[in-house]
Protein backbone atom coordinates (compact mmCIF):
# COMPACT_ATOMS: atom_id res chain seq x y z
CA UNK A 1 0.00 0.00 0.00
CA UNK A 2 1.27 3.25 -1.21
CA UNK A 3 2.98 5.70 1.66
CA UNK A 4 0.84 8.13 3.38
CA UNK A 5 2.32 11.88 3.01
CA UNK A 6 4.14 13.07 6.20
CA UNK A 7 1.43 15.24 7.41
CA UNK A 8 -1.11 12.54 7.42
CA UNK A 9 1.76 10.52 9.09
CA UNK A 10 1.95 12.82 11.56
CA UNK A 11 -1.42 13.07 12.49
CA UNK A 12 -1.76 9.33 12.47
CA UNK A 13 0.77 8.85 15.41
CA UNK A 14 -0.64 11.95 17.61
CA UNK A 15 -4.30 10.36 17.25
CA UNK A 16 -2.52 7.18 18.69
CA UNK A 17 -0.48 8.93 21.29
CA UNK A 18 -3.92 10.36 22.51
CA UNK A 19 -5.65 7.64 22.77
CA UNK A 20 -2.63 5.82 24.52
CA UNK A 21 -2.63 8.12 26.89
CA UNK A 22 -6.13 8.00 27.66
CA UNK A 23 -6.00 4.08 27.65
CA UNK A 24 -3.01 3.86 29.89
CA UNK A 25 -4.47 6.83 32.74
CA UNK A 26 -5.65 4.57 34.69
CA UNK A 27 -2.60 2.59 35.35
CA UNK A 28 -0.62 6.14 36.52
CA UNK A 29 -3.65 6.72 38.65
CA UNK A 30 -2.95 3.41 40.66
CA UNK A 31 0.50 3.73 40.39
CA UNK A 32 0.98 6.73 42.20
CA UNK A 33 -2.38 7.17 44.07
CA UNK A 34 -1.21 3.72 46.09
CA UNK A 35 1.59 5.90 47.28
CA UNK A 36 -0.57 8.63 48.74
CA UNK A 37 -0.76 8.43 52.87
CA UNK A 38 -4.01 8.35 54.51
CA UNK A 39 -3.89 12.25 55.22
CA UNK A 40 -2.77 12.77 51.87
CA UNK A 41 -6.23 11.69 50.52
CA UNK A 42 -8.03 13.78 53.23
CA UNK A 43 -6.43 16.86 52.80
CA UNK A 44 -5.19 17.08 49.29
CA UNK A 45 -8.21 13.82 47.65
CA UNK A 46 -7.53 14.89 43.41
CA UNK A 47 -3.58 15.02 43.73
CA UNK A 48 -2.37 12.80 40.55
CA UNK A 49 0.95 12.32 42.63
CA UNK A 50 1.88 11.56 45.97
CA UNK A 51 4.08 14.13 48.12
CA UNK A 52 6.63 11.19 48.52
CA UNK A 53 6.79 7.75 47.63
CA UNK A 54 4.93 6.22 51.03
CA UNK A 55 4.93 2.00 51.06
CA UNK A 56 2.69 1.87 54.47
CA UNK A 57 0.00 0.83 52.36
CA UNK A 58 1.81 -2.13 50.83
CA UNK A 59 2.67 -2.61 54.17
CA UNK A 60 -0.75 -2.43 55.75
CA UNK A 61 -1.94 -4.73 52.91
CA UNK A 62 0.12 -7.46 53.66
CA UNK A 63 0.53 -6.65 57.59
CA UNK A 64 -2.49 -6.25 58.86
CA UNK A 65 -5.42 -7.47 55.99
CA UNK A 66 -4.14 -10.66 55.05
CA UNK A 67 -3.77 -9.97 51.58
CA UNK A 68 -0.72 -12.22 51.42
CA UNK A 69 -3.11 -15.36 52.20
CA UNK A 70 -5.43 -13.71 49.55
CA UNK A 71 -2.66 -13.86 47.12
CA UNK A 72 -1.44 -17.57 47.44
CA UNK A 73 -5.25 -18.46 47.06
CA UNK A 74 -4.96 -16.96 44.08
CA UNK A 75 -1.41 -18.01 43.06
CA UNK A 76 -2.84 -22.13 44.04
CA UNK A 77 -5.80 -21.79 41.94
CA UNK A 78 -4.28 -20.21 38.72
CA UNK A 79 -1.50 -23.04 38.83
CA UNK A 80 -3.91 -25.70 38.98
CA UNK A 81 -5.54 -24.16 36.09
CA UNK A 82 -2.99 -23.78 34.11
CA UNK A 83 -1.83 -27.35 34.83
CA UNK A 84 -5.30 -28.77 34.07
CA UNK A 85 -5.65 -26.58 30.91
CA UNK A 86 -2.72 -27.43 28.85
CA UNK A 87 -2.73 -31.48 30.02
CA UNK A 88 -6.62 -31.82 29.60
CA UNK A 89 -6.89 -29.46 26.54
CA UNK A 90 -4.22 -30.96 24.84
CA UNK A 91 -5.61 -34.36 25.70
CA UNK A 92 -9.58 -33.66 24.85
CA UNK A 93 -7.98 -30.99 21.55
CA UNK A 94 -5.87 -34.00 20.23
CA UNK A 95 -9.00 -36.94 20.49
CA UNK A 96 -10.68 -33.91 18.80
CA UNK A 97 -8.12 -33.27 15.79
CA UNK A 98 -6.80 -36.12 15.24
CA UNK A 99 -8.14 -39.77 16.43
CA UNK A 100 -11.58 -41.19 14.77
CA UNK A 101 -14.25 -42.93 16.47
CA UNK A 102 -17.93 -42.93 16.86
CA UNK A 103 -19.39 -39.76 18.37
CA UNK A 104 -16.58 -37.32 17.69
CA UNK A 105 -19.48 -34.81 15.42
CA UNK A 106 -21.00 -34.44 18.99
CA UNK A 107 -18.90 -33.60 21.49
CA UNK A 108 -17.34 -30.70 19.32
CA UNK A 109 -20.72 -28.82 19.41
CA UNK A 110 -20.47 -28.84 22.97
CA UNK A 111 -17.19 -26.87 23.19
CA UNK A 112 -18.67 -24.09 21.20
CA UNK A 113 -21.82 -23.93 23.30
CA UNK A 114 -20.18 -23.94 26.18
CA UNK A 115 -18.50 -21.03 25.32
CA UNK A 116 -21.35 -19.13 24.42
CA UNK A 117 -24.03 -19.58 27.09
CA UNK A 118 -23.81 -16.30 29.22
CA UNK A 119 -22.00 -17.38 32.54
CA UNK A 120 -24.78 -15.26 34.53
CA UNK A 121 -27.18 -18.68 33.79
CA UNK A 122 -24.52 -20.79 35.06
CA UNK A 123 -23.25 -19.82 38.29
CA UNK A 124 -26.61 -19.89 40.39
CA UNK A 125 -26.88 -23.57 39.42
CA UNK A 126 -23.37 -24.49 39.50
CA UNK A 127 -23.10 -23.14 42.79
CA UNK A 128 -26.12 -26.15 44.14
CA UNK A 129 -24.19 -28.52 42.37
CA UNK A 130 -20.81 -27.39 44.70
CA UNK A 131 -22.95 -27.92 47.90
CA UNK A 132 -24.33 -31.06 46.79
CA UNK A 133 -20.66 -32.11 46.25
CA UNK A 134 -20.10 -30.59 49.97
CA UNK A 135 -17.41 -28.32 48.46
CA UNK A 136 -18.48 -24.86 49.74
CA UNK A 137 -15.80 -22.12 50.54
CA UNK A 138 -12.96 -24.64 49.40
CA UNK A 139 -10.60 -23.95 47.01
CA UNK A 140 -11.46 -26.98 45.02
CA UNK A 141 -14.55 -25.68 44.32
CA UNK A 142 -13.06 -22.59 42.77
CA UNK A 143 -10.79 -24.16 40.82
CA UNK A 144 -12.79 -27.16 39.49
CA UNK A 145 -14.99 -25.63 37.01
CA UNK A 146 -12.10 -23.68 35.06
CA UNK A 147 -9.86 -26.36 34.97
CA UNK A 148 -10.52 -27.25 31.56
CA UNK A 149 -11.96 -23.85 29.62
CA UNK A 150 -13.59 -25.04 26.41
CA UNK A 151 -11.77 -21.97 25.11
CA UNK A 152 -8.42 -23.96 25.51
CA UNK A 153 -10.13 -26.69 23.92
CA UNK A 154 -10.75 -25.12 21.16
CA UNK A 155 -7.28 -23.59 20.82
CA UNK A 156 -5.46 -27.04 21.33
CA UNK A 157 -7.90 -28.39 18.34
CA UNK A 158 -7.24 -25.77 16.05
CA UNK A 159 -3.27 -26.17 17.00
CA UNK A 160 -3.85 -30.15 16.32
CA UNK A 161 -4.48 -29.43 12.65
CA UNK A 162 -1.13 -28.47 12.12
CA UNK A 163 0.16 -31.73 12.66
CA UNK A 164 0.72 -33.66 9.68
CA UNK A 165 -1.36 -37.31 9.68
CA UNK A 166 1.23 -38.43 7.48
CA UNK A 167 3.60 -38.36 10.55
CA UNK A 168 1.39 -40.33 12.99
CA UNK A 169 0.24 -42.64 10.40
CA UNK A 170 4.02 -43.66 9.71
CA UNK A 171 4.47 -43.92 14.11
CA UNK A 172 1.71 -46.00 13.68
CA UNK A 173 3.14 -48.17 11.24
CA UNK A 174 6.11 -48.47 13.27
CA UNK A 175 4.02 -49.69 16.20
CA UNK A 176 3.87 -46.88 18.58
CA UNK A 177 1.09 -46.96 20.71
CA UNK A 178 -1.85 -43.92 20.91
CA UNK A 179 -0.63 -42.69 24.31
CA UNK A 180 2.97 -42.80 23.02
CA UNK A 181 1.51 -40.55 19.59
CA UNK A 182 0.16 -38.05 21.54
CA UNK A 183 3.39 -37.51 23.97
CA UNK A 184 5.97 -38.28 21.24
CA UNK A 185 4.55 -36.87 18.14
CA UNK A 186 1.78 -34.65 19.34
CA UNK A 187 2.69 -32.75 22.28
CA UNK A 188 6.25 -31.56 21.13
CA UNK A 189 4.75 -30.24 17.58
CA UNK A 190 2.45 -28.52 19.81
CA UNK A 191 4.27 -26.28 21.91
CA UNK A 192 3.08 -22.55 20.83
CA UNK A 193 -0.43 -23.94 21.52
CA UNK A 194 0.15 -25.22 24.67
CA UNK A 195 2.07 -22.06 25.82
CA UNK A 196 -1.46 -19.87 24.43
CA UNK A 197 -3.15 -22.41 26.40
CA UNK A 198 -1.19 -21.89 29.51
CA UNK A 199 -1.43 -18.07 29.25
CA UNK A 200 -4.91 -17.73 28.56
CA UNK A 201 -6.15 -20.06 31.64
CA UNK A 202 -3.60 -18.05 33.74
CA UNK A 203 -4.86 -14.62 33.07
CA UNK A 204 -8.59 -16.01 33.02
CA UNK A 205 -8.39 -18.19 36.52
CA UNK A 206 -6.42 -14.95 37.93
CA UNK A 207 -9.19 -12.55 37.02
CA UNK A 208 -11.97 -14.75 37.81
CA UNK A 209 -14.45 -12.71 39.82
CA UNK A 210 -17.95 -14.12 40.15
CA UNK A 211 -17.45 -17.35 41.04
CA UNK A 212 -15.04 -16.71 43.93
CA UNK A 213 -16.87 -14.35 45.22
CA UNK A 214 -19.81 -17.00 44.87
CA UNK A 215 -18.12 -19.83 46.59
CA UNK A 216 -15.02 -18.43 48.96
CA UNK A 217 -17.16 -17.59 51.92
CA UNK A 218 -14.85 -16.55 54.16
CA UNK A 219 -11.38 -14.98 54.45
CA UNK A 220 -9.48 -18.27 54.52
CA UNK A 221 -10.41 -19.00 51.15
CA UNK A 222 -10.82 -15.73 48.99
CA UNK A 223 -8.90 -15.27 45.97
CA UNK A 224 -6.57 -11.50 45.89
CA UNK A 225 -10.16 -10.35 43.58
CA UNK A 226 -12.61 -11.17 46.13
CA UNK A 227 -10.26 -10.21 48.74
CA UNK A 228 -10.21 -6.83 46.94
CA UNK A 229 -13.58 -6.25 45.83
CA UNK A 230 -14.95 -7.18 49.60
CA UNK A 231 -12.83 -4.43 51.04
CA UNK A 232 -13.68 -2.18 48.32
CA UNK A 233 -17.14 -2.46 50.00
CA UNK A 234 -16.28 -1.46 53.01
CA UNK A 235 -14.75 1.81 51.47
CA UNK A 236 -16.07 4.12 54.15
CA UNK A 237 -13.30 1.91 56.84
CA UNK A 238 -10.89 1.37 54.35
CA UNK A 239 -8.43 4.13 52.48
CA UNK A 240 -8.09 4.62 48.86
CA UNK A 241 -4.49 4.24 49.43
CA UNK A 242 -4.93 0.81 50.52
CA UNK A 243 -7.25 -0.06 47.82
CA UNK A 244 -5.30 1.18 45.32
CA UNK A 245 -2.30 -1.00 46.99
CA UNK A 246 -4.16 -3.63 46.44
CA UNK A 247 -5.58 -3.07 42.89
CA UNK A 248 -2.09 -2.81 42.19
CA UNK A 249 -0.71 -6.32 43.45
CA UNK A 250 -3.50 -7.91 41.96
CA UNK A 251 -2.42 -5.73 38.11
CA UNK A 252 1.26 -6.45 38.72
CA UNK A 253 1.58 -10.39 37.79
CA UNK A 254 -0.75 -10.26 34.66
CA UNK A 255 1.12 -6.97 33.92
CA UNK A 256 4.49 -8.50 34.22
CA UNK A 257 3.44 -11.65 31.88
CA UNK A 258 2.02 -9.42 29.35
CA UNK A 259 5.26 -7.61 29.10
CA UNK A 260 7.17 -10.39 28.14
CA UNK A 261 4.87 -13.08 26.51
CA UNK A 262 2.68 -10.13 24.78
CA UNK A 263 2.59 -12.10 21.25
CA UNK A 264 0.86 -15.18 23.04
CA UNK A 265 -1.84 -13.03 24.63
CA UNK A 266 -3.08 -11.50 21.34
CA UNK A 267 -2.57 -15.10 19.26
CA UNK A 268 -5.34 -16.39 21.66
CA UNK A 269 -7.31 -13.67 21.01
CA UNK A 270 -6.68 -13.46 17.74
CA UNK A 271 -7.10 -17.67 17.26
CA UNK A 272 -10.59 -17.27 18.58
CA UNK A 273 -12.56 -14.24 18.39
CA UNK A 274 -13.04 -14.57 22.41
CA UNK A 275 -11.21 -12.75 25.31
CA UNK B 1 -2.65 -18.21 11.24
CA UNK B 2 -4.79 -15.90 13.04
CA UNK B 3 -7.03 -15.22 9.97
CA UNK B 4 -7.87 -18.76 8.81
CA UNK B 5 -8.89 -19.42 13.04
CA UNK B 6 -10.64 -16.35 12.93
CA UNK B 7 -12.73 -17.47 9.86
CA UNK B 8 -12.86 -20.91 10.99
CA UNK B 9 -14.92 -19.30 13.79
CA UNK B 10 -17.28 -18.03 11.52
CA UNK B 11 -17.70 -20.92 9.42
CA UNK B 12 -16.37 -23.75 11.70
CA UNK B 13 -17.28 -26.31 9.38
CA UNK B 14 -14.05 -25.94 6.98
CA UNK B 15 -11.22 -27.40 9.07
CA UNK B 16 -13.01 -30.71 9.30
CA UNK B 17 -14.03 -30.70 5.85
CA UNK B 18 -9.96 -31.16 5.19
CA UNK B 19 -9.93 -33.35 8.16
CA UNK B 20 -12.22 -35.98 6.42
CA UNK B 21 -10.63 -35.27 3.27
CA UNK B 22 -7.29 -36.38 4.39
CA UNK B 23 -8.85 -38.98 6.64
CA UNK B 24 -10.07 -41.38 4.12
CA UNK B 25 -6.82 -43.24 4.33
CA UNK B 26 -7.10 -44.73 8.22
CA UNK B 27 -10.30 -45.80 9.32
CA UNK B 28 -10.53 -45.38 13.35
CA UNK B 29 -9.22 -48.77 15.23
CA UNK B 30 -11.09 -49.24 18.35
CA UNK B 31 -7.74 -48.75 19.91
CA UNK B 32 -8.22 -45.20 18.77
CA UNK B 33 -12.01 -45.16 20.19
CA UNK B 34 -10.89 -46.12 23.33
CA UNK B 35 -7.93 -43.60 23.90
CA UNK B 36 -10.39 -40.66 22.24
CA UNK B 37 -12.53 -41.50 24.84
CA UNK B 38 -10.62 -41.26 27.17
CA UNK B 39 -8.52 -38.13 26.67
CA UNK B 40 -11.87 -36.49 26.09
CA UNK B 41 -13.18 -38.22 29.63
CA UNK B 42 -11.69 -35.03 31.79
CA UNK B 43 -13.43 -32.40 29.65
CA UNK B 44 -16.35 -34.12 29.25
CA UNK B 45 -16.94 -34.76 33.04
CA UNK B 46 -16.23 -30.96 34.28
CA UNK B 47 -18.62 -30.05 31.30
CA UNK B 48 -21.38 -32.04 32.23
CA UNK B 49 -20.81 -31.00 36.06
CA UNK B 50 -20.54 -27.54 35.59
CA UNK B 51 -22.31 -26.45 32.45
CA UNK B 52 -24.75 -29.84 31.50
CA UNK B 53 -26.24 -29.96 34.69
CA UNK B 54 -26.35 -26.31 35.42
CA UNK B 55 -27.69 -25.49 32.05
CA UNK B 56 -30.80 -28.48 32.62
CA UNK B 57 -31.02 -26.79 35.99
CA UNK B 58 -31.29 -23.46 35.53
CA UNK B 59 -34.28 -24.26 32.84
CA UNK B 60 -36.11 -26.82 35.63
CA UNK B 61 -35.40 -24.29 37.80
CA UNK B 62 -37.55 -21.15 36.17
CA UNK B 63 -40.55 -23.65 35.84
CA UNK B 64 -40.74 -23.61 39.46
CA UNK B 65 -41.14 -21.38 42.54
CA UNK B 66 -38.01 -22.33 44.06
CA UNK B 67 -36.25 -20.48 46.76
CA UNK B 68 -33.01 -20.55 48.64
CA UNK B 69 -34.54 -22.72 51.58
CA UNK B 70 -35.00 -25.55 48.46
CA UNK B 71 -31.27 -25.41 47.85
CA UNK B 72 -30.46 -28.69 49.94
CA UNK B 73 -32.97 -30.24 48.56
CA UNK B 74 -33.47 -29.17 45.12
CA UNK B 75 -36.21 -31.77 44.13
CA UNK B 76 -38.90 -30.41 46.94
CA UNK B 77 -40.14 -27.74 44.86
CA UNK B 78 -43.25 -27.44 42.82
CA UNK B 79 -44.06 -27.17 39.04
CA UNK B 80 -45.34 -23.54 38.21
CA UNK B 81 -45.19 -23.56 34.45
CA UNK B 82 -44.42 -20.11 33.25
CA UNK B 83 -45.47 -18.02 35.69
CA UNK B 84 -42.02 -17.00 36.57
CA UNK B 85 -41.74 -15.69 33.81
CA UNK B 86 -44.89 -13.55 33.49
CA UNK B 87 -43.92 -12.56 36.68
CA UNK B 88 -40.49 -11.16 36.40
CA UNK B 89 -41.72 -9.42 32.78
CA UNK B 90 -44.01 -7.52 34.89
CA UNK B 91 -41.31 -6.15 37.45
CA UNK B 92 -40.52 -2.89 36.75
CA UNK B 93 -37.01 -3.91 38.28
CA UNK B 94 -36.69 -6.26 35.53
CA UNK B 95 -38.04 -4.28 32.96
CA UNK B 96 -35.50 -1.07 33.67
CA UNK B 97 -32.60 -3.52 34.16
CA UNK B 98 -33.50 -4.53 30.22
CA UNK B 99 -33.93 -0.96 29.22
CA UNK B 100 -30.52 -0.54 30.86
CA UNK B 101 -29.13 -3.44 29.17
CA UNK B 102 -29.82 -2.54 26.08
CA UNK B 103 -28.56 1.07 26.32
CA UNK B 104 -25.31 -0.56 27.36
CA UNK B 105 -24.95 -2.55 24.02
CA UNK B 106 -26.66 0.51 22.40
CA UNK B 107 -23.66 2.47 23.49
CA UNK B 108 -20.94 0.17 24.42
CA UNK B 109 -20.68 -1.66 21.03
CA UNK B 110 -20.61 0.92 18.21
CA UNK B 111 -18.17 3.04 20.36
CA UNK B 112 -15.83 0.16 21.14
CA UNK B 113 -16.02 -1.34 17.77
CA UNK B 114 -14.98 2.39 16.00
CA UNK B 115 -12.15 2.93 18.49
CA UNK B 116 -11.04 -0.48 17.69
CA UNK B 117 -11.70 -0.49 13.87
CA UNK B 118 -9.28 3.47 13.94
CA UNK B 119 -6.58 1.59 16.24
CA UNK B 120 -6.41 -0.96 13.34
CA UNK B 121 -6.66 0.53 10.46
CA UNK B 122 -4.02 3.26 11.94
CA UNK B 123 -1.36 0.61 12.86
CA UNK B 124 -1.93 -1.00 10.08
CA UNK B 125 -1.44 1.44 7.63
CA UNK B 126 -0.41 4.61 8.53
CA UNK B 127 2.29 4.56 10.26
CA UNK B 128 5.73 1.93 10.23
CA UNK B 129 7.22 2.57 14.14
CA UNK B 130 6.22 1.91 17.41
CA UNK B 131 3.28 -0.15 16.48
CA UNK B 132 4.06 -3.23 18.68
CA UNK B 133 3.75 -0.54 21.66
CA UNK B 134 0.56 1.59 20.51
CA UNK B 135 -0.76 -2.31 20.07
CA UNK B 136 0.41 -3.11 23.65
CA UNK B 137 -1.03 -0.39 25.06
CA UNK B 138 -5.02 -0.24 23.51
CA UNK B 139 -4.49 -4.20 24.78
CA UNK B 140 -3.92 -3.85 28.57
CA UNK B 141 -7.09 -2.75 29.57
CA UNK B 142 -8.48 -5.87 28.31
CA UNK B 143 -5.96 -7.95 30.51
CA UNK B 144 -6.85 -5.90 33.54
CA UNK B 145 -8.03 -7.41 36.15
CA UNK B 146 -12.01 -6.07 36.66
CA UNK B 147 -11.68 -5.43 40.04
CA UNK B 148 -8.19 -3.64 40.16
CA UNK B 149 -9.74 -1.46 37.48
CA UNK B 150 -13.09 -0.92 39.49
CA UNK B 151 -11.41 0.11 42.18
CA UNK B 152 -8.81 2.32 40.40
CA UNK B 153 -11.87 4.36 38.52
CA UNK B 154 -13.75 4.40 41.83
CA UNK B 155 -10.86 6.70 43.49
CA UNK B 156 -9.96 8.84 39.93
CA UNK B 157 -14.09 9.57 39.30
CA UNK B 158 -14.86 10.36 43.10
CA UNK B 159 -15.93 14.22 43.77
CA UNK B 160 -13.20 15.22 44.89
CA UNK B 161 -10.36 12.57 42.68
CA UNK B 162 -7.84 13.02 40.34
CA UNK B 163 -10.28 13.35 37.13
CA UNK B 164 -12.06 16.41 38.77
CA UNK B 165 -9.37 17.64 40.25
CA UNK B 166 -8.00 18.24 36.78
CA UNK B 167 -11.40 19.60 34.98
CA UNK B 168 -11.65 21.67 38.00
CA UNK B 169 -7.80 23.09 37.22
CA UNK B 170 -8.61 23.35 33.73
CA UNK B 171 -11.75 25.63 34.49
CA UNK B 172 -14.39 22.92 33.48
CA UNK B 173 -17.15 21.38 35.32
CA UNK B 174 -16.51 18.50 38.11
CA UNK B 175 -19.95 16.14 37.68
CA UNK B 176 -20.81 13.38 40.04
CA UNK B 177 -19.71 10.87 38.24
CA UNK B 178 -21.00 7.85 40.16
CA UNK B 179 -23.15 9.31 42.24
CA UNK B 180 -25.79 11.05 39.20
CA UNK B 181 -27.56 8.77 37.12
CA UNK B 182 -26.69 10.08 34.18
CA UNK B 183 -22.86 10.46 34.70
CA UNK B 184 -23.08 7.17 36.08
CA UNK B 185 -24.51 5.48 32.82
CA UNK B 186 -21.69 7.65 31.34
CA UNK B 187 -18.84 6.45 33.76
CA UNK B 188 -19.77 2.46 32.93
CA UNK B 189 -20.00 2.81 29.19
CA UNK B 190 -16.54 4.29 29.37
CA UNK B 191 -15.04 1.81 30.92
CA UNK B 192 -16.65 -1.09 28.97
CA UNK B 193 -15.03 0.56 25.92
CA UNK B 194 -11.81 1.15 27.58
CA UNK B 195 -12.58 -2.31 28.65
CA UNK B 196 -13.09 -4.15 24.87
CA UNK B 197 -11.91 -1.78 22.24
CA UNK B 198 -8.44 -3.32 22.35
CA UNK B 199 -9.98 -6.71 21.38
CA UNK B 200 -11.85 -5.10 18.27
CA UNK B 201 -8.86 -3.85 17.38
CA UNK B 202 -6.51 -7.27 17.50
CA UNK B 203 -9.65 -9.01 15.56
CA UNK B 204 -10.02 -6.12 13.35
CA UNK B 205 -5.94 -5.92 12.68
CA UNK B 206 -6.34 -9.97 11.84
CA UNK B 207 -8.79 -8.94 9.29
CA UNK B 208 -7.35 -6.78 7.73
CA UNK B 209 -3.77 -8.67 7.50
CA UNK B 210 -5.41 -11.09 5.73
CA UNK B 211 -6.70 -8.52 3.05
CA UNK B 212 -4.27 -8.69 -0.49
CA UNK B 213 -1.69 -6.23 -0.95
CA UNK B 214 -2.29 -6.80 -5.13
CA UNK B 215 -6.33 -5.16 -4.09
CA UNK B 216 -5.16 -2.02 -2.67
CA UNK B 217 -2.40 -1.65 -5.20
CA UNK B 218 -5.14 -2.27 -8.31
CA UNK B 219 -7.14 0.22 -6.62
CA UNK B 220 -4.50 2.85 -6.39
CA UNK B 221 -3.89 1.95 -10.09
CA UNK B 222 -7.86 2.85 -11.11
CA UNK B 223 -7.44 5.87 -9.56
CA UNK B 224 -9.33 5.40 -6.01
CA UNK B 225 -8.83 7.84 -3.48
CA UNK B 226 -8.16 6.58 0.57
CA UNK B 227 -11.47 7.13 1.72
CA UNK B 228 -13.03 5.80 -1.69
CA UNK B 229 -10.54 2.60 -1.18
CA UNK B 230 -11.66 2.24 2.62
CA UNK B 231 -15.25 2.26 1.69
CA UNK B 232 -15.78 0.14 -1.75
CA UNK B 233 -12.95 -2.32 -0.69
CA UNK B 234 -11.59 -2.55 2.76
CA UNK B 235 -15.07 -3.00 4.77
CA UNK B 236 -16.76 -5.25 2.35
CA UNK B 237 -14.00 -7.37 2.62
CA UNK B 238 -13.61 -7.05 6.24
CA UNK B 239 -17.50 -8.03 6.71
CA UNK B 240 -16.58 -11.54 7.64
CA UNK B 241 -14.27 -9.73 10.57
CA UNK B 242 -17.12 -6.89 10.94
CA UNK B 243 -20.25 -9.74 11.77
CA UNK B 244 -17.70 -11.98 14.05
CA UNK B 245 -16.51 -8.76 16.33
CA UNK B 246 -20.35 -7.21 16.37
CA UNK B 247 -21.97 -10.31 17.79
CA UNK B 248 -18.59 -11.05 20.26
CA UNK B 249 -19.01 -7.45 21.42
CA UNK B 250 -23.36 -7.37 21.46
CA UNK B 251 -23.44 -11.00 23.44
CA UNK B 252 -20.62 -9.61 26.32
CA UNK B 253 -22.45 -6.51 26.61
CA UNK B 254 -26.25 -7.94 26.63
CA UNK B 255 -24.08 -9.89 29.86
CA UNK B 256 -22.94 -6.90 30.99
CA UNK B 257 -22.47 -8.11 35.11
CA UNK B 258 -18.48 -6.91 36.64
CA UNK B 259 -18.53 -2.96 35.46
CA UNK B 260 -21.91 -2.05 36.83
CA UNK B 261 -21.88 -4.22 39.93
CA UNK B 262 -18.08 -3.12 41.00
CA UNK B 263 -18.67 0.35 39.94
CA UNK B 264 -21.83 1.62 41.06
CA UNK B 265 -23.55 -1.55 42.51
CA UNK B 266 -26.52 -0.73 39.97
CA UNK B 267 -27.07 2.71 41.37
CA UNK B 268 -27.79 5.33 41.81
CA UNK B 269 -31.44 4.89 41.29
CA UNK B 270 -30.97 1.52 39.27
CA UNK B 271 -30.23 3.96 36.85
CA UNK B 272 -26.99 1.16 35.48
CA UNK B 273 -28.78 -2.34 36.73
CA UNK B 274 -27.75 -4.79 34.15
CA UNK B 275 -30.62 -7.69 33.36
CA UNK B 276 -27.18 -9.90 34.79
CA UNK B 277 -26.71 -7.86 37.91
CA UNK B 278 -30.55 -8.03 38.49
CA UNK B 279 -30.28 -12.02 38.20
CA UNK B 280 -27.65 -11.85 40.42
CA UNK B 281 -29.63 -9.67 42.87
CA UNK B 282 -32.61 -12.01 42.87
CA UNK B 283 -30.15 -14.93 43.59
CA UNK B 284 -29.13 -13.13 46.72
CA UNK B 285 -32.44 -12.52 47.64
CA UNK B 286 -33.16 -16.28 47.58
CA UNK B 287 -35.70 -15.81 44.79
CA UNK B 288 -33.91 -18.63 42.44
CA UNK B 289 -37.28 -19.35 40.09
CA UNK B 290 -36.89 -15.54 39.14
CA UNK B 291 -33.36 -15.47 39.01
CA UNK B 292 -33.32 -18.44 37.22
CA UNK B 293 -36.07 -17.35 34.94
CA UNK B 294 -34.39 -13.85 34.18
CA UNK B 295 -31.16 -15.59 32.98
CA UNK B 296 -32.96 -17.87 30.74
CA UNK B 297 -34.46 -14.54 29.27
CA UNK B 298 -31.24 -13.62 28.77
CA UNK B 299 -30.26 -16.51 26.92
CA UNK B 300 -32.73 -16.20 24.50
CA UNK B 301 -31.91 -12.69 23.97
CA UNK B 302 -28.11 -13.77 23.31
CA UNK B 303 -29.51 -16.44 21.09
CA UNK B 304 -32.33 -13.75 19.05
CA UNK B 305 -29.77 -10.94 18.73
CA UNK B 306 -26.69 -13.37 17.40
CA UNK B 307 -28.94 -14.87 14.99
CA UNK B 308 -30.15 -11.80 13.51
CA UNK B 309 -26.44 -9.94 13.33
CA UNK B 310 -25.68 -13.65 11.28
CA UNK B 311 -28.80 -13.37 8.85
CA UNK B 312 -28.13 -9.53 8.84
CA UNK B 313 -24.42 -9.49 8.12
CA UNK B 314 -23.71 -12.44 6.16
CA UNK B 315 -22.20 -12.22 2.72
CA UNK B 316 -24.56 -11.22 -0.42
CA UNK B 317 -24.56 -13.62 -3.02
Amino acid sequence: MKTLSPTRQALAYAALAVITVFMLLPFVWVLFGSFKTQSEFLHSPGAWFPESFQIQNYVQLFAERGFGNYMLNSIIVSAVAVVGNVIFSAMAGYALAKLRFRGRGFVFPLVIVSMIVPYVALFVPQFIVVVQMGLVNTLTAIVMPVLVLPLSVFIMRQFAHSVPFELMEAARLDGSGEVRLFFRIFLPLTGPGLATVAILSFLSSWNNFLWPLVVAQSQATYTAPVGLSVASQASNTVSFGLLLAGAMVVLLPILILFLFLQKYFIQGVAATGLK
Amino acid sequence: MTSTATRALVTPEAPSRRLRGTRRAHEGSRAEAVTAWTFLAPFLVLFALFTGIPAVFALSASLTDMTARDIRDPFGVNFTGFEAFFKIIGNPGFQSAFLNTVMFVVLCVPLSMGLGFALALMLNSAIRRLRTFFRAAAYVPVITNIVAAAVIWQYAFSITGPVNNSLGALGLPQPNWLGDPGWAITTVVMMGVWRTAGTCMILFLAGLQAVPEEIYEAASTDGAGRWRTLWSITLPLLRPTTLLVTVLQTVSFLNIFEEPYLLTKGGPLGSTKSIALWVYEQFGFGNISASMAGSVLLLLLVGIVAIVQFRMLRPKH
